[in-house]
């Protein structure tokens, strides 16, 4: 009940006019009773809420106060009886006691207060509306300027408006239709003649020159009738034009702006207390003046000045007035400023809310762990808890616990009493605690191994950036992931920190198991096919694995039980076991799988297992025929393999072969060993020889373009001018010179080498990455061009003017092994900053439209009917996707037609 | 076929095509076994009610957005021909804007025409010309305010114009001069020298943009074999007057620019440009997202009869709460609008349910109890 009151203020207090009504109707009040004697608070559900305009009467009926007085605290410190830290509207200083509710500090969520004014002050946030209602009634008589025969149909008319675009355009077009009724001259009601109203910004109104003071505003706002304003969209019940000039002004809780005390015991007021004092102090010196008989002149200023406190009151960005400043010059942040924006109440404190038990650290990589493991070190084992309840059967487990207390593993650190009340275990504690314990405690234990947690790396852009993991204590001080997760967070272990969430209701971790678990989340709803796969080591040794190796007996027995495996009789039973037939082990019996390896040349014909790149890979009843196990077929977000794992053995069986197949891969790397000498760039020499060739063939290639550039000779292409065609024929022949020269690098590389093995799997790299390194690194391109940008005429200054040749405009002709000289480096440089510029701008444009978009669609959901729809219910689509699949219950993206049609056996 | 009768309502009509087409040779009563199976795989891969499906779509093309370039494509071939690609072209086409950076057509042709003889003459004449493009010399007599204008012969037979169509177009566009042909230039003499030189300044440049031939905002035309026949790819788009040409077959014509396809095509076939264009973009980046999280975002945007972009001012400004709508952008706004018809939220979406730390109506949180709990 509390929590909720709480809320509905808060917002009463920050929109100020708008009061947030809350709907108690009997029947929607919710009364949960529970044994524990803990939860016998009252809890409600709040089903809507009204927003609407304060009146001068509701602001005085909700104030607890009547403000007076613009002193804060007495001689004593105490709070002022009628200032604005008056104990009445709630208290922040420990000790004192609420006088309207009788609660204490963090008990009392605070009450209102209310200042009368001497005179009317206009609303800043309704000087626009207050505004149209003015032109479009008679000043006389307080009617709309429409004749009453054309009444009708202007509403029908307006109404057509608002539905189509919105309340704005309904009252922007009913300016236009009383423009366009030549009545703005005289009141077709009372005849009597209108002056011409303008604003002047930003709360003054003049009429024909003559200023009209909120007084006269308040009044002609009055005689305004109900019905006339439901055709400016307002609702007389919710909105009287007269609420929006001001008599009395509400002055929030002190709650809402509490007070720091300083080391030096000195008080540091809120922004707000500031801003209020002000307005108190300037009311009180115009009713003062108002009543001695002050001349006009002083009282107009006066009114003036106290016009602009209570607008900056509201909003301190106001375009024509100048903030409100504090003595050291920096704007006040008042009402508008502290909803607005991302740090902001609604986006900072209402949209996202803080967490405890959560913890942060760095991560680091453990291919031991299970996939839907994650290493928690001891420490923080130690310091997040999970509240546990006594009972009969579980008292004695539970007093282990507490026996051990908070300084030793595995124990606990808080004891709940069931009357809510939170002890805190310490030393001297543990021994009255386990004397006290008995059903119906809360014990707040350590984690132990098991307990279910939920893992999290930002930016959350997924539902998969937020999976459940089950605990593993471990020594050290990183938090612990296999190295197969970290595609689904897009996490690596360059100084990456990750967060860990321990649930602490039974519902929430039963959710958490159930819908966030790591094996729940195995298909990705993007796309419809495994996110999680065997990533870098993982398939290189599967690759080689399966490639062709050998073991003795013994050897493939040690190499399958260190990597989890404990049934064996799957071993052919022959002495010598090829990697395959390993392979196979894993894969289970009735499995059937075909599908392409990366080197597969897709054949016309193909000859699928006699391929002599061993590219068909074939799995017959749980065993590798053919084919070579690479990335196409182990790795994320590609092949079938596992989709097709996943959906004939489920989750649980998908997620154990995984992490089997990579500790397999892991194993074998183990093995054999697995490095990158310097040594696997080396090229046999006629391959130096021919890169070179090939280079300086270009070179004169592109010397002979220029000549002919240079004497006027060369053909342009259609639509081009002379020099945009010599681009891009040049670019065409140094491209043409490094592919060339890849190519040499990829006939002549060592295909046992570890570079290609890991490029040939796809486990990491590519032939280019191994020609750059090799051979020949290629054009730097900025823009799709060749680099032109710099000096005059000329990149660097080492270069002559007009100097067009390869090497002047970015070409790097030598390789990362043998060196780049100062000009490549600096190209290098030149398009690696370009890249980072792009990253940098890209991502907060695809962070805003991904929040725009999640904005716009949060609401839509699938109906029990099948229908999507949104909120207002309504329809979106009859059928999600036309055809109401779920993308991450099919295999990517369709109903695997081909697979049933076979499985029946055609 | 009577088997498939019995599973007409049961399945998509999609995977049923398809089960006919694989299972022409199999005999019935495997068919049968067939479309048995695949009904309890169908119902197994069906979306669960309360399922957020909102939410997983946004993700889904939120989440590669970081991955895509914000680079341009060129066009080879045309200078200055370049598509705006990667995610600049997402945003701009989610926002719903009414000026694209690169209007865009794919002009089909007709069978007659398709095969490529007249193709040059063709695109040439969908292209618009202006004035300005083919004239050689522009000069302001001050003293007697007149406009003098050389014609560049040799570009107006490129383009097949004649001086009398010059004639005839700036006599129809420009008012109140005398127009006289001397011999490779034309004068245009005003009428009346009260409007003085600035009228005549005006003129001046306005004579630049008299439209010649041609149809108005198809700037540059490239022809292009696709497949065996040829088809117009242009720069600028004006789909109504170019599916009124007689040469152009309508049926596959296309542009990029959703709202003209809503102004001609109407809403249905704007939803299907919307995804068929964020579609593909995302292919062309390599990019892997499901057809049904486009198809989600493309109904959103048309869900009330027109296209609406998803900005403040389009989708979110049609939400029906007060709290979702502030908690988007511009708070104070919605907040004060809301206050001033005393709109009433109903909290039956997401965000005003975290607001006030209560359960959300989706997934989990939707299901309540039937049963009447004893108080």
């Amino acid at each position: 009940m509390a929590e909720e009151k709480k809320k509905k203020e808060k917002k009463v207090k920050e929109v100020k006019e708008e009061s947030v009504e809350e709907t108690t109707d009997a029947p929607k009040e919710k009364k949960i009773e529970r044994i524990e004697p803990q939860d016998v608070f009252v809890s409600k559900q709040i089903s809507s809420i009204i927003f609407s305009v304060l009146s001068a009467k509701t602001i005085k009926q909700m104030a607890s106060a009547k403000i007076v007085t613009p002193e804060l605290y007495d001689k004593e410190g105490y709070p002022v009886d009628g200032g604005l830290m008056d104990i009445r509207l709630g208290v922040i200083d420990p000790g004192l006691k609420c006088k309207t509710c009788g609660s204490k500090l963090k008990e009392c969520s605070g009450h209102f207060g209310y200042i009368e004014l001497a005179r009317p002050i206009i609303h800043i946030k309704f000087v626009g509306i207050i505004m149209n209602l003015l032109k479009c009634t008679c000043r006389d008589c307080g009617r709309i300027l429409i004749p009453k025969n054309k009444i009708d149909t202007a509403t029908a008319e307006l109404d057509k408006i608002e539905q189509e675009s919105g309340l704005e355009a309904r009252r922007q077009h009913l300016k236009e239709i009383i423009s366009s009724l030549k009545t703005v001259n005289k009141c077709p009601w009372c005849k009597a003649r209108q002056q011409k109203i303008t604003l002047e910004k930003p709360t003054t109104y003049m009429e024909n020159e003559k200023r009209l003071n909120p007084i006269e505003v308040r009044t002609r706002l009055e005689k305004i009738s109900d019905e006339d304003l439901e055709l400016f969209g307002l609702v007389a019940k919710h909105a009287r034009p007269e609420w929006m000039v001001l008599t009395v002004l509400p002055i929030p809780p002190v709650t809402m702006r509490p007070s720091i005390t300083l080391e030096s015991g000195e008080r540091s007021e809120d922004d707000l207390t500031h801003k209020l004092g002000d307005i108190v102090r300037i009311n009180q010196r115009l009713f003062e003046n108002i009543n001695a008989g002050a001349p006009e002149i002083i009282i107009e200023d006066l009114w003036d000045l106290l016009q602009y406190h209570i607008t900056t009151f509201f909003d301190n960005a106001v375009a024509q007035l100048p903030p409100a400043r504090h003595r050291s010059g920096q704007p006040l942040k008042t009402i508008t400023e502290r909803i607005k924006s991302k740090e902001g109440r609604i986006r900072h404190n209402l949209a996202g809310k803080r967490t405890n038990f959560s913890a942060r650290t760095v991560i680091s990589p453990d291919p031991m762990l299970g996939l839907n493991e994650v290493g928690v070190p001891m420490e923080i084992a130690m310091k997040l808890t999970v509240p546990e309840r006594v009972n009969e059967w579980n008292i004695n487990y539970l007093k282990k616990f507490i026996k051990n207390g908070p300084g030793k593993y595995p124990g606990s650190n808080y004891l709940i009493r069931p009357d809510g009340k939170k002890k805190k275990l310490t030393e001297e504690t543990i021994e009255a605690s386990l004397e006290e314990i008995q059903p119906g405690y809360i014990v707040e234990r350590h984690l132990l191994d098991g307990d279910v947690a939920i893992f999290n790396r930002q930016p959350s852009l997924h539902r998969m950036s937020m999976m459940c993991h089950r605990v593993k204590v471990l020594p050290y001080r990183t938090l612990r992931l296999n190295p197969a997760v970290c595609h689904p967070y897009n996490a690596d272990f360059d100084g990456d920190e990750m967060n860990l969430h321990i649930p602490q209701t039974e519902e929430a971790r039963a959710e958490a198991e159930i819908l966030m678990e790591v094996q729940t989340q195995l298909i990705s709803p993007r796309y419809g096919l495994s996110i999680i796969g065997c990533v870098q080591d993982a398939i290189s040794g599967n690759y080689l694995l399966t490639k062709g190796m050998d073991f003795t007996r013994p050897e493939a027995i040690d190499l399958l039980a260190s990597a989890g495996i404990t049934d064996f009789s799957k071993i052919p039973r022959k002495e010598k076991i090829n990697g395959k037939e390993i392979f196979s082990v894993l894969i289970p019996e009735d499995f059937n799988f075909t599908g392409r390896a990366r080197n597969c040349l897709r054949c016309q014909s193909c000859k699928r297992d006699k391929c002599e790149h061993d590219a068909y890979v074939k799995i017959q009843d749980g065993k590798l025929v053919s084919g070579i196990m690479d990335r196409n077929n182990l790795g994320e977000g590609s092949g079938l393999l596992l989709r097709g794992i996943h959906k004939k053995y489920g989750k649980e069986r998908t997620i154990e072969m995984l992490s089997r197949l990579f500790r397999l891969g892991i194993d074998v790397l183990l093995r054999v060993g697995f490095t990158v000498p310097i040594s696997d760039t080396d090229l046999p020499e006629n391959a130096v020889i021919g890169i070179k060739e090939t280079l300086d063939n270009a070179r004169k290639e592109v010397d002979e373009l220029i000549n002919l550039f240079n004497n006027n000779k060369l053909d342009t292409f259609p639509g081009k001018t002379l020099k945009e065609t010599l681009e891009l024929r040049i670019l065409e022949v140094l491209n043409r010179a490094r592919n060339k020269t890849g190519e040499i690098v990829a006939k002549n590389a060592n295909k046992k080498t570890h570079t290609m093995v890991m490029a040939d799997s796809g486990a990491r790299g590519n032939l280019l990455n191994l020609a750059q390194m090799a051979s020949c690194v290629g054009q730097q391109a900025m823009r799709g061009k060749r680099i032109d940008k710099g000096y005059k005429d000329r990149t660097l200054s080492a270069f002559k003017r007009g100097d067009l040749s390869p090497s002047a405009r970015g070409f790097i002709a030598n390789g990362f092994k043998s060196g780049l000289n100062p000009s490549e480096f600096f190209f290098g440089a030149m398009t690696g900053r370009d890249s980072l510029m792009d990253t940098a701008l890209r991502t907060p444009k695809s962070g805003y439209l991904y929040r725009r978009l999640s904005n716009a669609m949060q609401d839509l959901k699938v109906e029990y009917d099948g229908t999507i729809r949104d909120a207002a219910k309504r329809i979106v689509q009859f059928s999600y996707g036309e055809d109401g699949i779920d993308v991450s219950k099919s295999e990517g993206g369709i109903l695997n037609v081909k697979r049933i049609i076979k499985t029946v056996g055609g | 076929m009577s088997v498939f009768t019995e599973y007409k309502n049961k399945l998509p009509k999609k995977i049923l095509d398809e089960i006919k087409e694989y299972t022409k040779d199999l005999s019935e009563a495997k068919i049968k076994k067939v479309l048995e199976m695949t009904l309890i795989e169908y119902e197994g891969a069906k979306v669960e009610a309360g399922e957020c499906v909102g939410i997983v779509s946004a993700e889904s093309i939120g989440e590669p957005g970081t991955q895509m370039t914000l680079n341009t494509f060129h066009f080879a071939g045309v200078a200055e021909m370049n598509v705006t690609m990667g995610l600049p072209r997402i945003i701009e086409i989610l926002d719903g804007r009414s000026k694209l950076a690169t209007p865009m057509m794919e002009i089909y042709l007709n069978k007659d025409h398709s095969k490529g003889s007249d193709i040059r003459k063709l695109a040439l004449s969908i292209k618009e010309t202006l004035l300005g493009e083919v004239i050689s010399e522009l000069t302001v007599n001050m003293a007697d305010s007149s406009i003098e204008l050389k014609l560049d012969s040799e570009k107006m037979g490129d383009f097949g114009i004649t001086e009398h169509v010059v004639n005839e177009a700036i006599k129809n566009s420009i008012k109140g001069y005398n127009v006289r042909n001397n011999k490779d230039s034309i004068v245009l003499k005003a009428k009346s020298k009260e409007d003085g030189i600035n009228q005549v300044y005006l003129d001046k440049e306005k004579i630049k943009k008299v439209h010649l031939k041609g149809i108005k905002g198809i700037t540059q035309v490239l022809p292009v074999k696709r497949g065996d026949e040829y088809i117009i790819i242009t720069a600028g788009s004006n789909l109504k007057l170019i599916l009124e040409l007689d040469f152009v077959d309508s049926t596959r014509t296309t542009t990029n620019d959703i709202f003209e396809i809503e102004k001609v095509l109407g809403v249905e076939a704007a939803r299907q440009a919307i995804i068929n264009e964020v579609y593909k973009v995302i292919e062309s980046q390599g990019l892997d997202v499901d057809i049904r999280h486009i198809m989600l975002v493309a109904d959103t945007m048309c869900n009330s009869g027109s296209v609406k972009g998803i900005t403040r001012y389009g989708v979110v400004s049609e939400k029906s709460s007060v709290l979702a709508r502030a908690s988007f952008e511009t708070p104070l706004r919605h907040i004060i609008n809301a206050a001033l018809i005393g709109e009433e939220d109903k909290l039956n979406s997401v965000v005003e349910n975290v607001m006030l730390n209560q359960p959300i109506p989706v997934g989990t949180g939707l299901p309540g109890l039937v049963t009447k709990v004893k108080k």
